[in-house]
């Protein structure tokens, strides 16, 4: 595929990921702030999300497994992950969080749990998505193009 | 955790280059923050621990202007360190959430946050940042030095269009804006290095009690209505007065009786609350005094210069003492008052000031000028308060200030981030019955302070008015956001003196409430004062700014004040907002000179009001204009 159909097909997929609700305009801003003295700030910012709620989601699952829930413990972490997927533009994550939150207050283990697996859900979609999204850029630099905005 | 820091030659270029601490425990945030920092082109230090940053701090307390903190981080609570902050290095703070629930914020608030940002943080909302650093830098200035400089008559026309927007706090911000920037330009005594200085010098009028006298006849004659300021000059027929003068003048005027017939609202609340009639005390409630100040002085910031602009005196004077109750407009940043009390150097001053401002209590309590007082009036009537004050610091920075329950809705009233202060550990809760209408906030820094003072009987029965705890509460989420808090705890409070009172009784609220005006930076309690002034004008001077409480007679202001002022009871009060102004003393400009900043609340208001002593010179002249005669007759 030639630079242009690259840059094309980038375009479009980055639009229906908006579209979508995977990414909300925070993503915009992430991208706004890449620039010649941050070439890959969003490569950067998104990878530390990666890492980040990965963590969060494995010690999540913990604390949902204890016999006795730590509601506390658990709120904490869904708060971090709101927080961070909310930072990046990742709209679907942080929506779930919000209502994973909910159903802390509630203390409610089942409600939670479900939760959790949507979160995991959603959370490796803009995963999967991202990625291609990167790997599609990278492929118009190695030809040789640039990322259109 | 990275640590870069640029040296930044750009000090001169603010905020270019501003200097800022960013706290997170989130990376992605913490990464993301940084980038947006240094697009506003700060200059960028980051750390996930809350325990790094405040070893970096400690190291040097100079290396950074402005701290951004998130709330939740493992090691260590983000209001705790905004606390810690606050105290020992008097930085604004700014906190950083995803959550943004009004509990929250007024948390923030009340430990002494200049500004509460909701995540996903945005790079508009970072740009605005430095005004929290000016602000602040301002407001301490104009506290010290600014005696002078803030002329009424400058403020005039300048201002017109700002104190028009008292009321609300948008408005209220962009009028500190203004007036901040008015006030630059009249500084340059000050030393202000960032502003320009101010070229030329107009003569500042005193509104003297007999000038005030004039204003009010004419303005009488020719109706609220009809009275402009051209036809005003005319007949009060004053050499060298100008028309800017009156123009001022009437602005503070009108909003002075704007403010009474709220605080007489108030009152009637209040009164209904309490039950009775005699012996409310005004509490003088500081809340955190300084740190409210200082925060009110903040548009929709807490205020730092609220209280300034108090003539402390003016008010306090009524008190009995100077009540440099926490009149220090302004508290340092989250500044726990009590803290300040003790930090202050002005303690011994403060101390004599309480005391004095202990003793009125029969008096009148009246002037509650908003002073972040802390609220330990009992202590401070024994002159244990000075010493008592000086406890507070050791406190949890938890003031409980008790508020009356007319002080709160006061203090609801447009005032924007005075949280009131509930002074915990060292319990101002002068009644034991601790929390009871005091906002009990931890750290209330913002809080805004509420005098109350007692009547009647001897200062030690500060009690707190204790209106009902939910008012407070109630007032509590008013006060988010808003600019002063008027504590005023008008009315009742003003029974020490039942007959010195009666006639005014009425009134006594109004004046209570106009005093105790929260501390907003505009100090609308000097508008209050200078309304009540007006009144009492007519009757007696009763108050005198300066020290001369004792000579203030009975509140004769109150009559005359309600026939005047009271508008209507209309609720929509926001005059008690103190605006930049601080109006309630109808003081132009922050009072800045006279509050020292740490001292603590009572002390500040001591100081505050010695400050004022000294700095005017006489009572009825002041350039404070309105504090003049606020002072002068407020009872």
């Amino acid at each position: 595929m030639d630079v242009v159909q690259l840059q094309r097909q980038l375009v479009d997929y980055r639009t229906s990921l908006y579209h979508e609700g995977f990414l909300d305009e925070q993503f915009t801003q992430l991208q706004e702030l890449q620039d010649e003295n941050n070439p890959h700030f969003v490569v950067e910012v998104v990878s530390l999300f990666f890492e980040d709620s990965e963590r969060h989601l494995n010690e999540l699952t913990t604390a949902l497994e204890q016999q006795s829930v730590d509601f506390r413990r658990v709120d904490a972490h869904v708060h971090q992950l709101k927080g961070s997927s909310s930072s990046i533009g990742a709209q679907r994550v942080q929506q779930v969080c919000i209502a994973f939150r909910n159903y802390c207050e509630e203390q409610n283990v089942e409600g939670c749990l479900e939760c959790l697996q949507q979160v995991k859900h959603e959370y490796s979609l803009v995963k999967t998505k991202l990625e291609s999204m990167f790997q599609l850029e990278q492929q118009i630099l190695t030809a040789g193009g640039s990322i259109p905005m | 955790m990275t640590v870069e820091r640029v040296i930044s030659e750009t000090k001169d270029q603010f905020p270019i280059g501003m200097r800022v601490l960013a706290v997170d425990d989130d990376p992605t945030c913490l990464l993301l923050l940084d980038t947006l920092l240094r697009r506003c082109q700060y200059n960028v230090t980051t750390t996930s621990q809350a325990i790094t940053a405040l070893k970096l701090l400690r190291g040097n307390k100079n290396k950074f202007d402005l701290v951004i903190s998130d709330v939740h981080m493992p090691d260590m609570d983000g209001f705790k360190l905004l606390e810690l902050v606050g105290l020992e290095m008097d930085l604004p703070v700014i906190m950083l959430s995803a959550n943004g629930d009004t509990k929250l914020v007024m948390k923030g608030i009340t430990h002494g946050a200049c500004d509460y940002l909701l995540k996903p943080v945005r790079i508009e909302e970072l740009q605005n940042i430095w005004q929290h650093v000016v602000r602040r830098k301002k407001f301490d200035q104009n506290d010290w030095y600014n005696s002078g400089s803030q002329d009424k008559p400058h403020m005039g026309s300048g201002e017109a269009a700002g104190i028009g927007k008292v009321d609300q706090n948008g408005k209220l911000n962009k009028k500190r804006k203004d007036q901040n920037e008015d006030e630059d330009e009249e500084c340059d005594e000050n030393g202000h290095d960032n502003e320009d200085p101010s070229t030329q010098k107009k003569p500042r009028v005193v509104w003297s009690v007999e000038l005030h006298r004039k204003f009010v006849a004419a303005v009488n004659q020719l109706g609220i209505d009809k009275a402009v300021p051209k036809k005003i000059l005319e007949l009060m027929n004053v050499e060298k007065l100008t028309r800017e003068n009156v123009a001022s003048h009437l602005q503070k005027f009108r909003l002075y009786l704007k403010r009474i017939s709220y605080v007489a609202n108030q009152q009637a609340h209040m009164v209904a609350a309490l039950g009775s009639a005699d012996s409310t005390y005004l509490r003088m409630g500081s809340l955190n005094g300084l740190g409210d100040f200082h925060r009110l002085a903040g548009s929709d910031q807490l205020p730092n210069a609220g209280f300034r602009s108090f003539p402390p005196s003016g008010v306090l004077g009524r008190l009995n003492t100077p009540a440099g109750l926490g009149i220090h407009g302004l508290p340092s940043p989250g500044m726990i008052q009590l803290s300040h009390v003790q930090n202050s150097g002005n303690a011994g001053n403060d101390q004599s000031k309480l005391q004095s401002f202990v003793i009125p209590g029969n008096h009148n309590a009246n002037i509650l000028l908003g002073m972040p007082m802390s609220l330990e009036l009992d202590q401070l009537q024994n002159n244990k308060g000075v010493r008592h004050i000086g406890e507070l610091p050791t406190a949890d920075n938890t003031t409980v200030f008790p508020v009356s329950g007319s002080l709160i809705d006061a203090r609801v009233a447009g005032c924007s981030n005075n949280p009131l202060l509930g002074v915990t550990s060292n319990s101002l809760m002068l009644e034991g019955s601790s929390h009871q209408a005091i906002l009990h906030a931890t750290n209330l820094r913002d809080s805004v302070s509420t005098m109350v003072f007692q009547n009647g009987n001897t200062l030690s029965d500060f009690n707190c008015i204790a209106p009902a705890s939910n008012q407070l509460r109630d007032s509590k989420s008013n006060l988010q956001g808003q600019a002063s808090l008027i504590s005023c705890n008008a009315g009742p409070i003003i029974r020490s003196d039942p007959q010195e009172w009666n006639a005014p009784r009425k009134d006594a609220p109004y004046q209570s409430n106009i005093m105790c005006c929260s501390i907003n930076s505009s100090i609308p309690v000097n508008g209050a004062m200078v309304q009540l002034g007006q009144c009492l004008d007519q009757n007696n001077p009763v108050f005198h700014r300066n020290m001369d409480l004792d000579s203030i007679g009975p509140p004769n202001f109150v009559d005359p004040l309600s026939i005047k002022h009271n508008k209507g009871e209309s609720s929509a009060m926001e005059p008690l907002v103190i605006d930049k102004e601080g109006y309630l003393i109808v003081q132009q400009r922050p009072q800045g000179s006279y509050i020292p900043d740490n001292i603590g609340p009572l002390g500040d208001l001591a100081s505050a009001i010695m400050k004022q002593d000294q700095d005017k010179g006489k009572p009825a002249d002041g350039d404070f204009g309105c504090n003049a005669y606020s002072l002068r007759n407020c009872i």
